[in-house]
């Protein structure tokens, strides 16, 4: 997983993007997760089931180039705004993970009219304990081979899911991926670690129907922190998945989408 | 050649207690403040020797960290600058991609070089990567801010007349106005510490100090390059006073003298690697191609000292890590790494490392000072104008 390049490309905020498009009905923009997206994901493949799944890999993450002053998780939610605009998308379903999760609801109060629905799972982005203890895991002070059981609930599951983390038997580009994934989630997450310390206040501004859903082992951020996430935004409901870690939607992708199906179809 | 008096003011006394990191993580009370008090100042009288005995002084710093207890180059420089007289005054050196404010950096450097005479030398260096831990500056793009804040200093240092403003990507001010300015006009000569060849080339563009530490055989392609890219844009050969090289030093009597020292001297290199794995390279450090490759190749951490396993003493000094023998032994030995690296004009000497002891330190200086450095001053001489004619 995260390692394998998106079929497809477009422009946004005039740098080449990488990008996937899969299934067909009502739009649905996938924004990853911080260690990357790749075609095979199995919550994007239940997906595209029912919607056309857009599935972009972030500026500077994968092999998207990352454009001229784009530094910012706000540079990142302008230039996906720009991107619907140029694809004249709206009515929108907007799902988001982790790092991905952040940018959709940054984008989300913008109040850009262009979304209907937003799923946001095991989200990070907002600050709500106080100043002496962290929500949010130092997940830049640790190593490569402390990822599978910090991210994940299952160990065999994230060493599938990342290669084994067995970059001699990776291509190049493979590992080039890995490495700029890293490199992106840094620049765009570095401190304060992984939140905007003004998004709390604005979660309120997300005017449709939310679903913030989490893996119950979570170690990165817990369902506590879900559950304020979730409480943040008006009406919002809160779920959470069984046997899940932080990147739990790899894990247990079947529970992931049939909980995003009901809401979706609710 | 210039001898160059270096210690990292060590808190030796607590490595054998600290299980793990030495560095980042390790429990500050394995710093006791009275130990620290009494190693400060014998550390502070060593460099106050070295200017007596015709050494020039170099200082750095690092941070939560029981290799060196220097919190601020610039401190440990402001009180050198009262206590010494002759001594040439280096940093190397403030990392300013961990500091938030250039201009205070400004303010610091011109103080010191007025109060010392004019004695100061400017090192502006990146941070080592687990430093960017308690600096909490980011490891992405800092070779971006390591540049602007590069430029910055040099015009505050540099700038005559009323304030000026400065409106940078990563650093903005409404009004600088560095008061004094540096005694040494326009400014003091400047240094800046490179590995590869890619860094020696912008020195060389820049015409500042080209400083290697521990590079062992990757010292001769970053002078080459270096000395390539240096007569590009001057039009003329680099001296040799634009090569600086910094290892270990360790001198005695006899063997017998030397091999104790070496004993006590060594422990340092086992220490010094140990940082916390999550530290020694973050993300954005260094290029996304050069991780991968790294990933690629199996290779974590960054320090690589580049020795066979249990390095003997000749292995140390050919590898040009840590030279260590009688006055006849380090010349020998000294003048060897100098002409396979192609050329050194200011030999950097950690001449206090590991459990080397106050009197050890001193008798092992004095003793380089008297019977070795006039040597290699006149070999040096020799060796520049081998690199300046044969152009």
């Amino acid at each position: 997983m995260f390692i394998a390049p998106l079929p497809d490309h477009r422009t946004i905020a005039g740098a080449e993007v990488e990008m996937m498009i899969k299934g067909t009905g009502q739009p649905l923009l996938f924004l990853h997760a911080g260690h990357g997206v790749e075609p095979t994901d199995p919550l994007i493949d239940h997906l595209a089931k029912s919607y056309q799944v857009i599935v972009p890999s972030h500026p500077g993450f994968g092999a998207s180039a990352r454009p001229e002053g784009v530094d910012t998780i706000d540079d990142l939610a302008y230039a996906y705004l720009d991107l619907l605009e140029n694809l004249g998308l709206t009515d929108v379903v907007l799902v988001g993970v982790s790092f991905g999760a952040w940018l959709a609801a940054e984008l989300a109060i913008k109040g850009s009219g262009r979304f209907a629905k937003v799923v946001l799972i095991d989200a990070v982005g907002c600050k709500f304990g106080d100043r002496e203890t962290r929500d949010i895991a130092d997940i830049y002070a640790t190593t490569i081979e402390q990822i599978p059981d910090l991210f994940f609930a299952d160990h065999d599951k994230a060493m599938a899911a990342l290669g084994n983390l067995d970059f001699k038997a990776m291509s190049d580009a493979s590992v080039m991926r890995f490495a700029r994934n890293r490199e992106a989630l840094l620049l765009f997450g570095w401190s304060p670690t992984l939140y905007n310390p003004k998004l709390r206040r604005r979660l309120h501004r997300i005017k449709v129907p939310t679903l913030v859903l989490w893996g119950a082992q979570d170690k990165v951020v817990s369902p506590d922190y879900g559950r304020h996430y979730a409480a943040a935004i008006p009406g919002a409901t809160f779920e959470v998945v069984e046997a899940a870690g932080h990147y739990g939607y790899l894990e247990q992708p079947e529970a992931f989408g049939a909980k995003i199906d009901a809401f979706l179809t609710a | 050649m210039e001898f160059w008096h270096f210690s990292e003011q060590s808190m030796h006394p607590a490595w054998d207690a600290i299980q793990g990191p030495t560095k980042v993580l390790v429990d500050n009370r394995h710093c006791d403040p009275q130990t620290a008090h009494e190693l400060y100042n014998r550390y502070l009288d060593e460099w106050v020797i070295a200017d007596q005995l015709g050494y020039n002084i170099f200082v750095n710093e690092h941070h939560a960290s029981a290799n060196c207890m220097s919190a601020s180059c610039l401190l440990t420089l402001g009180i050198l600058a009262r206590q010494t007289k002759n001594a040439r005054l280096l940093c190397l050196g403030v990392p300013v991609t961990n500091r938030t404010d250039p201009y205070r950096v400004a303010e610091e450097l011109a103080m010191i070089d007025v109060i010392s005479g004019g004695r100061l030398e400017i090192g502006l260096v990146k941070a080592s990567p687990f430093e960017l831990a308690m600096s909490n500056q980011s490891p992405a793009r800092i070779m971006d801010r390591y540049w602007e804040a590069h430029d910055f200093i040099v015009k505050a240092l540099t700038y005559d007349g009323g304030p000026f403003s400065w409106e940078g990507e990563f650093y903005n001010y409404r009004n600088v106005n560095v008061w004094p300015r540096p005694l040494q006009q326009p400014m003091p000569p400047m240094w800046i510490t490179a590995s590869g060849a890619g860094t020696g080339r912008k020195v060389a563009q820049l015409g500042y100090v080209c400083a290697t530490f521990f590079n062992g055989a990757g010292t001769r392609p970053l002078f080459e390059a270096y000395k390539d890219e240096y007569r590009k844009t001057w039009k003329r050969p680099a001296p040799i006073d634009r090569f600086a090289y910094l290892a270990i030093t360790c001198c005695g009597r006899n063997e017998k003298e030397v091999a104790t020292r070496f004993a006590k001297m060594k422990p340092y290199l086992d220490v010094q690697p140990r940082t916390p794995k999550g530290w020694t390279n973050p993300p954005g450090y260094e290029s996304a191609e050069l991780n991968a490759g790294a990933l690629r190749a199996g290779k974590t951490g960054r320090i690589n000292f580049g020795l066979p396993e249990n390095p003997s003493r000749q292995d140390m000094a050919d590898g040009g890590i840590l030279f260590s023998g009688t006055p006849d032994q380090m010349y020998d030995q000294i003048t060897k790494f100098s002409d396979r690296a192609g050329g050194i004009g200011h030999l950097l000497m950690l001449a206090q490392a590991g459990y080397l002891a106050h009197e050890e330190t001193v008798d092992s200086m004095t003793l380089f000072a008297t019977e070795v450095a006039p040597r290699l001053r006149e070999y040096a001489r020799e060796k520049d104008m081998e690199l300046t004619e044969a152009a």
